[in-house]
């Protein structure tokens, strides 16, 4: 430990580029788009169940409205929604003078808001599916056991249905992380923002670039790993025998 | 009509570059994405595990990233080789890396690595017997390729592929932030200049939602065309 400190040191100090200072800026910029990315994912998971179930109710004007939102939201471009929403906030007429603009002046909950819109679509559409999935015979036989819709819903359905849509979601998941590159566009201090602003003050894009490239690589590799772990528990009763 | 401010045409033009760099950037990633399976798939070690390194670090980083280091470093490593060439053979080339190369390279090579994937799994699902049978009848490889092997592999492919390019029509909004002035970037200069984000927004989101309704329309009819006698074949077997 006392050597690789020593060569941490030693490293840094004959490096014009990575100095502390600059690597402040990235660690900086690792923690706001951890804190995005988690954000975005956690609430969007939320809105993502009712809707999905909603997606797949019989009524018409239940499913439609969700299936024009997902399809709105995944038909176009992030970028867009972000731009929507980022510079739709400060246009509303009389928003800043409420509390909302407190929260709403700054970039970091606009881009909240576009992220968690956008992988919630996405949520609903791969749980929708999941559900869609489900053996018939667990239906009936949910059914024959007098179970109501909610506890079927609850008991029999939702779990199969979240262990089946695990692996799209993991893809999900990775998507968002990649995704989130674009909240530097609207002056959001995330890794790749302290990329660019990194490039521009050294002028040196192979430095910059290729950092943070490794540093989105590392935690793509993270999040696989981690729902490779997950399937391998949760999925264990789907392996085939002696696989 | 809807009052556009004077930036109708400009839109226009806009979408013209987002159309523009999202068919040249597919034509780039059905060339990689080829050229991968078939890495992948032969039996050269070395290239197997170049293509390997390239999928998985392409599918491990954003896209903007990449985008902008290649716009950014492009130049910079472009000129680097150009001057070795001056130098050592007295070579005198200049390319020049501007928004629009840096922009369909970086979206086609991403997709490339993505589309490699796609290909493999429907080249792997083409029945061995029948390129067999083609060797057979003495057919060069080249013929079983073009007779055999594509036409079914495309059958496999084409549902990933549709999925790919619909990914791929979304990433070209990135080309707006290395300054390629395609609609997504008009839209926003006119939102900042009238202070109407709605306006210009809905608009080319619009576009693109019709655009990839036309492409899963076109889609749904290659997938028509590609699985000739394999429908009729289950509807004799229900």
């Amino acid at each position: 430990m006392e050597q690789l400190n020593a060569w941490f040191v030693e490293l840094l100090s004959n490096n014009d580029i990575f100095t502390a200072n600059t690597l402040g800026y990235y660690l900086d910029g690792l923690g706001n788009t951890v804190r995005l990315v988690f954000l975005s994912l956690i609430i969007g998971l939320v809105l993502a169940v009712p809707l999905a179930i909603a997606r797949g109710s019989r009524r018409k004007w239940i499913k439609w409205p969700v299936f024009f939102y997902t399809y709105v939201f995944r038909g176009t471009p992030l970028l867009i929604q972000l731009y929507m929403i980022y510079y739709g906030v400060v246009f509303i007429e009389g928003i800043q003078d409420t509390f909302l603009w407190v929260i709403l002046q700054g970039a970091f909950y606009p881009a909240l808001i576009a992220f968690t819109l956008n992988t919630a679509a996405y949520t609903t559409e791969i749980f929708h599916g999941a559900i869609k999935a489900t053996p018939r015979g667990e239906i009936e036989a949910a059914r024959a056991y007098g179970m109501s819709r909610a506890l079927m819903m609850r008991r029999i359905i939702m779990p199969s249905a979240f262990r089946r849509a695990l692996p799209a979601y993991g893809n999900e998941v990775i998507f968002m992380l990649h995704a989130s590159a674009i909240a530097s566009v609207v002056t959001i201090m995330d890794l790749t923002g302290a990329a660019r602003f990194v490039y521009a003050r050294f002028y040196a894009p192979f430095d910059a670039f290729l950092f943070v490239a490794a540093i989105y690589l590392c935690l793509t590799f993270a999040i696989l790993y981690l729902f490779r772990h997950l399937e391998k528990k949760l999925l264990a009763h789907l392996k085939p025998i002696n696989g | 009509m809807i009052d556009l401010k004077g930036y109708g045409p400009r839109l226009l033009e806009g979408a013209l570059v987002t159309v523009e760099v999202a068919v040249l950037s597919l034509l780039l990633a059905l060339i990689l994405g080829l050229l991968t399976a078939s890495a992948k798939l032969s039996r050269h070690v070395l290239l197997h595990r170049l293509a390997t390194l390239y999928t998985t670090l392409i599918r491990g980083v954003p896209d903007l990233v990449l985008m902008l280091l290649l716009f950014f470093g492009g130049q910079i490593g472009v000129n680097m080789i150009t001057d070795w060439l001056y130098y050592q053979f007295d070579v005198d080339i200049f390319i020049s890396i501007n928004e629009f190369v840096a922009g369909v390279v970086t979206i086609g090579f991403i997709f490339g690595a993505y589309m490699g994937e796609t290909f493999r799994g429907a080249f792997l699902a083409v029945d061995s017997g029948q390129l067999e049978a083609g060797r057979a009848y003495g057919m060069s490889s080249r013929l079983i390729f073009r007779r055999i092997q594509f036409p079914q592999m495309m059958r496999h492919a084409l549902p990933g592929l549709g999925n790919n390019w619909m990914v791929l029509l979304k990433t070209t909004a990135l080309v707006s932030v290395i300054g390629l002035s395609d609609m997504v970037r008009i839209a926003a200069e006119a939102t900042k200049a009238t202070h109407e984000p709605f306006l210009f927004m809905v608009p080319v989101a619009l576009i693109y939602l019709l655009i990839a309704s036309v492409s899963e329309w076109g889609v749904a009819r290659l997938q028509k065309r590609y699985n000739v006698g394999f429908g009729e074949a289950d509807e004799w077997n229900n």
